[in-house]
C-alpha cells in the first residue's frame, strides 16, 4: 500500500520534472508575492505581529496557486479514469498528499528563508517552536489543500473557487500559525505554547482523518 | 394552522415584550427587566440578535446533517433538504451579523472588532458563501450534491477549532465570554426570571419560525424540480 | 477456464433524477464474451463503469469473486482490465514509461515478456519508447489494449473497442477477444455489428430495462 502511493508520487513528480507545470509558476509566485510585500512596506518599520502574519499570507496565497495541480492536472488531462482502474482511492489520496506535502516543505522553506534574509523583524528566539510550528502548519496545509483540490477537480472549477473554498478551512490552522510564529520570536516556551501546539496536532489529525473518510466519495462521484 | 396562530402570537408578544418593557433598577413588577450595568438599554438585542445567531447555527447543523444523509443513501431530496437549509442559514446569519454589529457601534464603540464571536460568525459567512459558490458552480444535480456534501461535513469538522482557538487568540467583548469585565456572564447571573423567560420564547419562537420556512424552502424546491421535469419531458 | 465471476443484483442507476437503467440482474462466470448492447443513452457505459467499479450504482450491487471469495472494492482495480475511447493515458511519457509505472502503482511485478508479446500484437513494438504524446489516435487506442491486458486480468471490459481502429487493427482486437474469451471473461460493450457477432451472449438495454438474448 504505501509502496503504491510513493510509486503513484514518483509518477507526478516524474511528470512534474518533464511539464514544469507547478514548480515555475510557484517559484514566480513566491518572488512576487514577496516584493509586493517589501514595495508596499518601502522604508517603514514593521513590527513582529504584521511580520507573522505576512509570512502566513505569502504561504496561504502561494499553497492556493498550486497546491490544486495535483487533481487538476489529472481531471485536465483526462487521466482520472486510468488512475481509477490501477489504484484504490486510498492509494491516490496518499499519493497526491505526498506530492503536495513535499511541495509545501519546499516552497515555505524557500519563504521562509527569504523572510528571514529580506524582513529585520523575521528573528527566531525559540527556533524548536519554529520548527514545530513549521512542520505541524505545513501538514495540515497540504492535508486540507489536497482534500479540496479533490473537490475543485471534479466540480470542474478553475483557479479562483480553489482559495474561497480553502480559505475557511485553513483559516483556524492559519491563525494558530500566526500566534504560535509570534511566540517563538518573543521566545515563549514550549510550555505555555502547548495549548495552540495542541489545536494544530488535533487540527492535523482531524483533516487527515475526514479527508481519507471523505475522498471515496468525491473520487467516485 | 392552530400552531401558525400560536407562532404569531408568540412572537407578537416576544417582539412587545422585548422592545417595550422597561428597564428600571430593582425590578419589581412581571414586565420590568433588570439593569445590568454596562449593558443598559442595550441589554434588550438578546431577545433578537442571540435568536438568530441559534437559528443560523441550527441551519448549519441540519444542512451537515443532510449533507451526510445524502453521502449515506444517495437521495437527491437530502441534497435539497440541505441547500434549503443553508438559505436560511445564510439569512440568519447576514442578520446575526448586522444586528450585532449595529449593536456593537453603540456598546463598544465600533461596528467590528474582531471579538472572537464576530471572527466565528465572520467564518460561518465564509463557509456559506464557499458552499454557494461551490453549488452555482457545478453543473449536474449529482455532483453538486456530492461535492457539497462533502464540502460541508469538511466545514463542519473545523467549526469547533473556531470555538476553542478563537477565544485564546483574541480577547473577548461579548457579554458572557470570559474577558468581559463590566457585564459578566449575563446569562447566568444578572437577568431576572422574567427576562429569561422571554429570551427562552424568543429563542423557541425563532426556532419554529425557522423550521417552518425550511418547510416550505425544501417543498417548493422540490416543486420546482418537479415542474421542470415536466416541463424537459413536454 | 478461470474461477472468476461476477454477480449483478438489482442495481438501478439514476442521473441526478433520471434514471438510466433499472433492476438489471445477471451473472457471468469462468469465461466467455459478453456483449452489452443498446441504442445511444441506454446506459451501456454507465453500467460498464460501475462493473468496473469506477462509479457507485444508486441501488442494488455488483459483487466479484475469485475462488469463491468475494473480493473487496479496494482491490477489484487489480483483476480488471478496461479499454474505452474516453480513456487517457499520460502523453508526457513513453508507452513503455506509462505501462511500468502502471505496473509499480498497482503494485504487482512487470510482465515484460507479455507487454513484449502485446507490443508485437498491436504493432508498436518498435514505437514503444516514443512519447505516447507523438502517438495517432489509432496507436493510442491499440496501447489501451496493452495497456488493459499486461497485468494478465480475470475480466476484461471493453468499451467500444473498434473505435479509431483501422481494419488490421480491428482484427488483431478480435483475435484477442476470442482468445481472451476461452479463458477470462470479456465484456465487449458496443453498438458496431461486427462487435457483437464475436460475443457468445449479449444483453440489450433498452427502456430502462435489460431484454437477454
Amino acid at each position: 500500500m504505501n509502496s503504491k502511493a510513493y510509486n503513484l508520487f514518483l509518477k507526478d513528480f516524474r511528470s512534474e520534472l518533464r511539464t514544469r507545470y507547478a514548480i515555475n509558476a510557484l517559484a514566480m509566485f513566491i518572488i512576487v508575492a514577496i516584493s509586493v510585500i517589501l514595495f508596499s512596506i518601502g522604508n517603514e518599520k514593521i513590527n513582529e505581529n504584521l511580520t507573522a502574519g505576512l509570512f502566513w499570507v505569502v504561504i496561504f496565497f502561494t499553497a492556493m496557486s498550486g497546491l490544486s495541480r495535483a487533481f487538476v492536472s489529472e481531471e485536465e488531462r483526462g487521466t482520472t479514469l486510468t488512475l481509477q482502474l490501477i489504484a484504490s482511492p486510498t492509494t491516490v489520496f496518499s499519493g497526491k498528499l505526498i506530492f503536495n506535502v513535499i511541495l509545501v516543505f519546499a516552497m515555505n522553506a524557500i519563504i521562509a528563508l527569504l523572510y528571514g534574509a529580506l524582513f529585520e523583524d523575521f528573528i527566531i528566539k525559540n527556533f524548536l517552536l519554529f520548527l514545530a510550528t513549521f512542520i505541524l502548519g505545513n501538514i495540515g496545509l497540504a492535508v486540507s489543500s489536497t482534500i479540496i483540490a479533490a473537490i475543485i477537480a471534479k466540480a470542474g472549477a478553475k483557479g479562483t473557487l480553489y482559495p474561497v473554498l480553502s480559505f475557511p478551512i485553513l483559516l483556524p490552522l492559519i491563525l494558530t500559525c500566526v500566534q504560535l510564529t509570534l511566540f517563538s520570536f518573543d521566545g515563549t516556551s514550549f510550555e505555555k505554547s502547548r495549548f495552540e501546539l495542541a489545536i494544530i496536532v488535533s487540527y492535523d489529525v482531524i483533516m487527515i482523518t475526514v479527508s481519507y473518510l471523505l475522498f471515496d466519495f468525491i473520487w467516485k462521484e | 394552522m392552530i400552531w401558525k396562530i400560536f407562532l404569531f402570537l408568540l412572537l407578537a408578544f416576544v417582539s412587545v415584550a422585548g422592545i417595550a418593557f422597561p428597564i428600571v433598577e430593582k425590578p419589581s413588577a412581571w414586565y420590568e427587566f433588570p439593569f445590568i450595568p454596562g449593558l443598559e438599554e442595550n441589554a434588550k438585542i438578546i431577545f433578537f440578535h442571540v435568536p438568530t445567531a441559534w437559528v443560523t447555527v441550527v441551519a448549519f447543523l441540519m444542512s451537515t446533517i443532510f449533507s451526510f444523509r445524502y453521502l449515506k443513501n444517495k437521495n437527491l431530496d437530502d441534497d435539497l433538504k440541505s441547500y434549503a437549509a443553508a438559505q436560511l442559514g445564510i439569512i440568519f446569519c447576514i442578520l446575526a451579523t448586522v444586528t450585532g454589529a449595529v449593536w456593537a457601534k453603540f456598546a463598544w464603540g465600533a461596528f467590528w472588532s474582531w471579538d472572537p464571536r464576530q471572527t466565528s460568525i465572520f467564518a460561518l459567512l465564509l463557509i456559506y458563501g464557499a458552499w454557494f459558490a461551490l453549488r452555482s458552480s457545478i453543473e449536474s444535480e449529482e455532483k453538486r450534491a456530492t461535492l457539497s456534501s462533502v464540502y460541508s461535513i469538511i466545514a463542519f469538522v473545523t467549526v469547533p477549532f473556531f470555538i476553542f482557538v478563537m477565544p485564546r487568540i483574541m480577547t473577548g467583548l461579548h457579554p458572557g465570554s470570559a474577558d468581559d469585565t463590566n457585564a459578566g456572564p449575563v446569562v447566568n447571573f444578572k437577568m431576572n426570571s422574567n427576562m429569561l423567560l422571554i429570551f427562552f420564547l424568543s429563542l423557541i419562537g425563532f426556532t419554529i419560525l425557522y423550521l417552518w420556512m425550511w418547510k416550505v424552502g425544501y417543498k417548493s424546491l422540490i416543486y420546482k424540480e418537479k415542474i421542470q421535469k415536466q416541463f424537459l419531458r413536454g | 477456464m478461470s474461477n472468476y465471476y461476477l454477480e449483478v443484483k438489482n442495481l438501478t442507476k439514476y442521473f441526478g433524477r433520471r434514471l438510466i437503467f433499472s433492476n438489471l440482474n445477471f451473472r457471468l462466470s469462468d469465461s466467455g464474451i459478453f456483449g452489452i448492447s443498446g441504442p445511444n443513452g441506454s446506459g451501456k457505459s454507465t453500467l460498464v463503469k460501475i462493473i468496473a467499479g469506477i462509479i457507485g450504482a444508486n441501488k442494488g450491487e455488483v459483487k466479484h469473486f475469485l475462488d469463491g471469495k468475494e473480493i473487496i472494492p479496494e482491490k477489484i482495480h487489480n483483476h480488471i482490465g478496461f479499454v474505452s475511447p474516453y480513456l487517457v493515458l499520460y502523453e508526457e511519457f513513453s508507452a513503455e514509461e506509462n505501462l511500468l509505472m502502471f505496473a509499480k502503482i498497482r503494485g504487482v511485478d512487470y510482465d515484460k515478456s507479455r507487454v513484449d508479446y502485446l507490443f508485437e500484437k498491436f504493432l508498436l513494438l518498435k514505437r514503444k519508447d516514443d512519447l505516447v504524446k507523438t502517438y495517432s489516435s489509432g496507436m493510442k487506442q491499440r496501447l489501451k489494449f496493452i495497456f488493459a491486458l499486461m497485468h494478465s486480468p480475470k475480466l476484461i471490459i471493453l468499451d467500444e473497442p473498434t473505435s479509431n481502429l483501422d481494419d488490421e487493427g480491428k482484427n488483431s482486437v478480435y483475435e484477442l477477444i476470442r482468445e481472451e474469451g476461452n479463458k477470462n471473461i470479456v465484456v465487449v460493450a458496443s453498438n458496431e455489428k461486427n462487435d457483437l457477432e464475436q460475443c457468445t451472449e449479449t444483453i440489450f438495454l433498452e427502456n430502462f430495462k435489460q431484454i437477454n438474448q
